[in-house]
């Protein structure tokens, strides 16, 4: 540990101060809001002083809204499972594809490789509405629109890409030697896969697991071009509080709050893997 | 009952060749150091035999059966690497255990057989720990229990001592030998240090370059050299060399070093008239009586203490340098002294000054043949 005068220990207390503010002030503002009604929100100037109420909560929860022109039906529940199921299932997915071709791309040099990784990096490069109007149109002649297969499978731009890449530089860090010396203590190379590289690329595969689950949880204009009401993710569904009376906004901070708490809970609970040092040690540098 | 031959063993890595055509008989139970400067291709050899390479051309026999389409896991080989490789997620046991396991073993049979080979090599006491726990000894020791629990036919070693410190180097430079002895493995160690390779093979291979340049038993490889390169990679302080020209003298041959005139081995008489490379080296540079015939006049630069010993540059009125190991007494020919040298006719080795390839005199075997100490006796080639 660096030496650190009393002015620098101050400085760096104030600016970090200063980050978490502006990162955290956004999500503590939302989170103010869920417990708020309509009117409490857009009153000027805004006060940090009202009578919290669980009405967007319930709202949300019973997917009934009472708005001034009668009451909407909210398929928010809905939505929160849709967004589950299509989250899983892409990373779920994608791990099943990727981690064995990330490792390919690692560990064997065949013809193109690098021009493959490069191709499949650059789905994400791609603006998606380059290739969504296609899409839906072959999407609704093979059957596929409005289907979580479908979903799932043209969520494979967002995450395959990402996994591949993310675990592809987990694998190059491992020493060869030790795969090796497993091989050579008699193992097959299934063997060798499954209880050396994979435990040994855990806290790649789960950070990039992680990311790609929250970049999938987030995805918005997939969603909302190839899947109708029953299929919507919540950010989609997010839409349906723009109401006829008026924007929602109380239920939007409830939403917000109830949506981002699974991938917050995930954050918290991969943390674990991603700061696991990788070698441990073994391999003498 | 285990031999291994390497027969024209090529290996390539796009457009550059690492190992060219490489041949080696290794004898059941035979012990053959690899020694080469970094980046000869030791490294890679051993690859080529574990099966984690393949030799673009050239086969690689093991009981007279090809390895080359035998998968790793199924040659029989044991293998220690200069890194240690150990599986850094597992403990130092499962590490050990890993061969054994393989092969489905009852789990009492594996932990008396990691157990027996972890007593002899004294880390029964770490045997729960991860290997970033143990200390590089430990992990070096842990590595070679996993490459001998299995017993082998092949035992390949990688620089085992490598990485490990100065006093554990020395320690088990006197153990590996008897423990390898009792595995009766047939083992290929890999080595940068001549002395290793001297105190562990009963036979080396010089690898230089890809190429083996000699092949053979210490002694041989010491007292005969085959090129001048490997007369400087064996002994410490480095061989003395010199320019000289060989000349007729009485009945026998002299080589002419500046003034000086040393006495040749019967056997030279061709080269009367040619300037060789003459090597002698530094412990067979002998204080001479004032009245020498011949001797090397020199002025003593500087003393290097080595060990217990006391090394002198000396340095001749011509300005060429050379080292003595050798005893002056006592403080006689401190810095600045002339001394007069000499060396025996047997310890004087003469090298072609183009190919820098060692002369034999005449009537000496053409190659010693390299005799194995296993049962079965073949000549160790040489290439190159």
């Amino acid at each position: 540990m660096q030496h650190m005068s009393t002015g620098e220990r101050l400085l760096r207390g104030v600016l970090i101060t200063l980050a978490l503010i502006f990162f955290l002030f956004p999500i503590f503002w939302i989170l103010l809001m869920s417990f708020q009604t309509n009117a409490d929100i857009l009153r000027i100037p805004p006060s940090l002083f009202f009578t919290p109420t669980l009405d967007n909560y319930v709202a949300l929860i019973t997917g009934e809204l009472k708005t001034a022109s009668g009451v909407l039906k909210l398929a928010f529940m809905q939505n929160l499972f849709n967004s589950f199921i299509l989250s899983t299932a892409s990373v779920a997915l994608s791990l099943v594809l990727a981690v064995p071709a990330a490792y390919a791309f690692a560990r064997y040099k065949f013809r193109f490789s690098e021009d493959i990784a490069f191709t499949l990096l650059s789905f994400k490069f791609a603006p998606p509405l380059l290739v969504l109007l296609p899409l839906t149109i072959y999407f609704q002649q093979i059957g596929l629109a409005n289907t979580y297969i479908g979903l799932i499978w043209v969520y494979q731009l967002i995450t395959l890409p990402l996994i591949l890449w993310i675990v592809r530089g987990y694998f190059e860090d491992i020493s060869p030697d030790i795969e090796h010396a497993y091989r050579i203590a008699g193992h097959s190379w299934a063997k060798m896969f499954f209880r050396i590289s994979i435990p040994l690329a855990r806290p790649g595969i789960a950070a990039a697991a992680l990311l790609s689950f929250i970049f999938a949880w987030n995805n918005f204009v997939f969603a909302l071009v190839l899947a109708s009401a029953d299929k919507q993710p919540v950010t989609v569904g997010a839409l349906a509080f723009v109401t006829a009376s008026g924007i929602q906004y109380g239920q939007i901070a409830a939403a917000v709050v109830i949506s981002i708490a699974p991938t917050l809970a995930l954050a918290l609970f991969a943390q674990r893997y991603l700061v696991e040092g990788l070698s441990l040690g073994a391999v003498k540098g | 009952m285990t031999t291994l031959e390497l027969q024209n063993v090529t290996k390539r890595y796009g457009k550059e060749t690492v190992l060219h055509g490489l041949d080696l008989a290794v004898a059941d139970g035979e012990t053959v150091a690899i020694f080469g400067p970094s980046g000869a291709g030791k490294t890679v050899l051993l690859r080529l035999i574990a099966g984690m390479a393949e030799p673009e051309e050239g086969e690689i026999l093991m009981d007279g059966e090809d390895l080359i389409d035998v998968a790793p896991e199924d040659r029989s080989v044991g293998m220690a690497f200069q890194n240690f490789a150990l599986f850094p997620h597992m403990s130092a046991f499962d590490n050990i255990a890993a061969p054994l396991d393989a092969r489905r073993a009852k789990r009492e049979a594996i932990a008396d057989g990691v157990h027996a080979i972890a007593r002899l090599l004294k880390i029964d006491h770490v045997l729960g720990h991860a290997p970033r726990a143990l200390s590089n000894g430990q992990k070096q020791r842990t590595a070679l229990a996993r490459a001998l629990v299995g017993a082998p036919k092949i035992l390949l070693l990688d620089d085992p001592l490598r990485n490990v410190d100065a006093k554990l180097r020395f320690e088990m430079r006197l153990e590996l030998p008897r423990l390898l002895e009792g595995f009766g493995s047939t083992v290929l160690y890999v080595t940068q240090d001549y002395r290793e390779a001297m105190a562990l093979g009963d036979r080396i291979a010089v690898l230089m370059d890809g190429r083996f340049i000699q092949v053979g038993t210490p002694e041989e490889i010491y007292l005969t050299p085959a090129t001048v390169a490997v007369a400087e990679l064996f002994g410490d302080p480095v061989i003395n060399l010199f320019d000289a020209r060989v000349e007729p003298s009485g009945g026998g041959s002299v080589a002419v070093v500046g003034s000086a005139r040393l006495a040749l081995s019967p056997g030279y008489a061709n080269l009367y008239g040619t300037t060789v490379t003459l090597g002698i080296r530094p412990e067979n540079v002998a204080p001479a009586g004032a009245g020498t015939a011949g001797a090397i006049a020199a002025r003593v630069a500087a003393l290097l203490p080595l060990n217990d010993r006391l090394v002198r540059l000396l340095v001749t009125d011509e300005g060429a340098e050379f080292y003595t190991s050798r005893d002056f007494g006592g403080e006689t020919a401190g810095e600045g002294a002339r001394v007069n040298v000499t060396a025996a006719s047997q310890d004087v080795i003469l090298f072609d000054k183009a190919s820098r390839r060692r002369i034999a005199p005449e009537g000496e075997a053409a190659v010693i043949p390299a005799a194995p100490v296993g049962r079965e006796h073949r000549a160790g080639r040489v290439s190159a």
